[in-house]
């Protein structure tokens, strides 16, 4: 148990630095993550480029923690609005039922029976196309937010329904307690760890799947890193082999959904 | 009784069984084996309008003229000798005698006039015939005797010879139809999205110096594979004897690995291009639309991108800068006097400024005062285009240019380009096959659908492309390749002016040959490794069954 503690502490610790590294990422640099220097596409690590430089010779250790602040702070903000959704709805269904619950229940069900990605290709398409590459990170990451509510829905529904006959929302009922103080009082707090626990298991849901969007092309758009179109680049075996530390990003990324994972798990008990 | 044949049956189970895997031994014998990249469409050579299809009609089919790859001059194939008449309207054909299609059926001038009904019928939608087609009025074939077939057009085709390089004849009596060829293979199986097996031809009519019935290899196996990495893997472990076409990654690392097997055969007829979106009726901004009609403001772009830096960095240096719509690997079409627009900024902003435009804290706007700031679509998937993309935009930000990369799915970005006209700038390549510029009318002639900047014009938007149609027809209709090639050379000379185009780079012709296999030569025309098959050889130890 006390190691359990330990390491979500460690996992706490190192999500805060690699926050850090993408909030301030311009103290930790001197470059622009934007800049290519032509001369030196591929190149190894060394003292000026500690990470080496990518295909077209752009620092790598700057595209890293610039593109750290990209995922992680859209993914979460991601994973805030599909919470929030799924919160409404599935509260909604939960607790009024009847044909309300239905009509939310199957427009669930559709929405997760669509294939994500396809949606998501389709919409991109759809976007005008001169917006600026932050408007269109912000539009990605939107988009995520409102296609992955469904799953989080269910979740929140079944807890919800639990609670429509629980004995302390009767009593506050029989008390004469009107709907919005039973909802504010006995409902919310009741469901928090459920929505913590949603939040938290969305954040890296959504990572990986800019990730993807990024590795299609269609995700973050250039020269803005994100850490899915920096393991775009891991595709370049021969560059790879010359410099590995092309894997960097790949690494942060999994250490990152790894520390959400033991952090979320501590949400879940909590729940 | 019983336990006994329970062993009979498990026994017949394992024979069957192993008679079923697929031995390495029996099927490396004389078999050459390398990829297509799609589904064949058809085996029919005349319906033939995809990569995969045209390969096998390569392999498979005989051509009365082919075009050498190597020297791109024309040899006399089914037709020993043929002359064109004085007014470019009538080809009569002199054919080869004792000849026989694969199915044992003579080749006579019955079956050249049986292909060229079929490939001139309306009904049949042929791409091949669409070639031939220079005017109204049908064609009419003449076949005086069973070696001589004379076809007549209703008006000059120019470089006619060359257009029957595609024209595979099909056999007017055979009952196998389209699947009776005269070329050095006949199509002896095929699995849908496995492979395609073709057998040696054996009454193919053509033989080596020594009198040897050719082609040397018994059997082609044409693997479907689309992934071009497996392909690589394949060929590496020794599965696959070549790979016609290898992207400059993929060069890179195999040369590095088996140098020997890394083949460049120079710069290719590829290229990759930007152009401006100059439709009248697309939803653009007034003042965006008068920006790309403006020929300064295209060629200070031109100007400011660096060629040499995205050849270097893009594609290992696997490429050459382009400056004009024909590759200098197109020996006789190629102009060699365009001039070489090096990268300038300097010059690009004093080439912007002729046309109102001007630098203010480093942010270029138009004399109205607008930022200048455009997107640029390219096909999401092709590395090399993003690449290219993003280091245009940060050669144009040196100028005071803002602009941004979309990659959408090809569908989506098809559509914006041939239909609703919703975009600033496009970034692609197009696939050269034929030399000939007649290949290219529907690019150049202001009324055409692949002039990509503003297609489908009723009449030339500009003089210059109205210059440019008036030329293009002149030359078609030019019975002399010299005063041809005048003319669009002139026609390279205004593109190279006006910059509806502004050309990046031509990429390198790469290919892998195993060292299995003898006589390969590859060229920058397709099929730029197999161009020819008939005198590749495996190596003793190969052929006799020796695999990896």
């Amino acid at each position: 148990m006390k190691a359990q503690r330990m390491l979500r502490l460690i996992c706490r610790v190192t999500l805060v630095i690699i926050l850090a590294l993408g909030l301030f990422a311009g103290s930790f640099t001197r470059y622009s993550y934007a800049h290519q220097f032509r001369e030196i596409p591929n190149t190894a690590p060394s003292l000026t480029h500690w990470l080496g430089t990518d295909g077209l010779g752009r620092d790598l250790f700057t595209r890293v923690i610039y593109g750290t602040r990209v995922s992680l702070l859209l993914a979460p903000a991601a994973a805030l609005l599909a919470t929030i959704l799924a919160a409404i709805l599935g509260g909604l269904a939960g607790l009024r039922g009847g044909w309300l619950e239905k009509i939310i229940l199957a427009s669930a069900d559709l929405s997760m029976s669509l294939p994500l990605l396809f949606v998501l290709i389709a919409l991109r398409a759809l976007l005008p196309l001169d917006v600026a590459p932050v408007l269109s990170v912000v539009a990605t990451f939107v988009t995520l937010g409102v296609l992955g509510w469904p799953s989080s829905l269910r979740v929140v529904w079944a807890a919800a329904r639990n609670l429509r006959d629980a004995d302390h929302i009767l009593l506050a009922r029989a008390l004469g307690c009107r709907q919005s103080q039973i909802l504010l009082r006995q409902v919310i707090p009741c469901l928090r760890p459920v929505f913590l626990a949603q939040f938290w298991i969305s954040i890296p849901v959504f990572i990986l799947t800019e990730a993807t969007l990024s590795m299609l092309g269609l995700g973050v758009m250039e020269p803005l890193p994100s850490w899915g179109n920096l393991l775009h680049g891991a595709e370049d075996f021969s560059a790879m082999a010359a410099n590995p530390c092309r894997l960097v990003p790949l690494f942060v990324l999994v250490l990152t959904v790894i520390c959400f994972q033991f952090v979320f798990s501590g949400s879940e008990e909590l729940a | 009784m019983r336990r006994s044949l329970r062993c009979v049956v498990s026994l017949l189970s394992l024979c069957l069984f192993l008679g079923s895997v697929p031995s390495g031994r029996g099927q490396s014998g004389a078999e050459l084996r390398f990829c297509l990249h799609g589904e064949p469409k058809t085996f029919n050579p005349i319906f033939v309008d995809d990569e995969a299809s045209e390969n096998v009609r390569y392999l498979t089919g005989g051509v009365l003229i082919r075009v050498n790859r190597q020297t791109q001059a024309l040899e006399p194939a089914l037709a020993e000798s043929w002359q064109v008449s004085r007014d470019g309207r009538k080809v009569t054909f002199h054919l080869r005698k004792g000849v026989y299609f694969s199915d044992g059926t003579p080749f006579s001038s019955a079956d050249v006039a049986y292909t060229m009904k079929l490939l001139m019928d309306p009904e049949t939608h042929s791409a091949t015939g669409d070639a031939f087609r220079t005017a109204e009025g049908t064609i009419d074939v003449e076949t005086p005797s069973s070696d001589v077939a004379v076809i007549s057009f209703p008006a000059l085709v120019a470089g006619l010879e060359r257009l029957f390089d595609q024209v595979a004849i099909l056999s007017a009596k055979s009952p196998k139809k389209e699947m009776s060829v005269l070329g050095p293979y006949y199509v002896s199986q095929y699995v849908a999205g496995s492979y395609v097996l073709l057998r040696r031809n054996p009454n193919y009519w053509k033989h080596d110096a020594e009198g040897h019935a050719l082609p040397y290899i018994e059997v082609v196996r044409l693997d479907i594979q689309r992934n071009r990495d497996v392909e690589l893997m394949r060929f590496r472990r020794g599965e696959l004897q070549l790979i016609n076409r290898l992207d400059a990654e993929q060069f890179d690392r195999l040369q590095k690995e088996s140098p020997g097997a890394a083949r460049n055969a120079g710069t290719g007829l590829d290229g990759e291009e930007i152009w401006f979106n100059q439709v009248a009726a697309s939803t653009l901004p007034e003042y965006k639309k008068k920006w790309f009609r403006t020929t300064d403001f295209r060629k200070g772009i031109s100007m400011a991108i660096n060629r040499d830096d995205l050849a270097r960095v893009v594609f290992d240096g696997y490429a050459t800068p382009a400056y004009g719509p024909v590759s200098p690997s197109n020996h006789f079409w190629f102009n060699a006097s365009l001039p070489a627009l090096k990268h300038d900024p300097q010059g690009a902003i004093q080439q912007l400024s002729r046309a109102g435009f001007r630098l203010e804290n480093n942010i270029l706007k138009d004399s109205a005062g607008n930022r200048v700031e455009f997107t640029v679509i390219t096909n999401s998937g092709n590395t090399a285009r993003e690449k290219m993309a993003t280091m245009i935009q940060q050669d144009l930000s040196e100028i005071g240019i803002a602009m941004k990369v979309v990659t959408l799915d090809f569908p989506a970005l098809i559509e914006r380009i041939t239909r609703t006209f919703d975009y600033d700038a496009c970034l692609l390549g197009l696939v050269n096959t034929d030399l000939d510029p007649n290949g290219q009318l529907t690019v150049w002639m202001s009324s055409g659908e692949d002039h990509q900047w503003n297609p489908n014009q009723k009449t030339p938007a500009t003089a210059w492309e109205a210059e440019i149609d008036k030329l293009m027809r002149e030359q078609a209709a030019a019975p002399s390749e010299k005063v041809r090639k005048a003319k669009f050379d002139r026609v390279q000379q205004i593109v190279a002016e006006q910059q509806p185009f502004i050309y990046l780079v031509n990429q390198d012709a790469l290919s892998a040959v195993s060292s299995e296999l003898d006589g390969a030569a590859p060229v920058a025309l397709n099929p730029q490794a197999f161009w020819n098959i008939e005198s590749l050889r495996l190596k003793p130890g190969r052929a006799m069954g020796a695999s990896k």
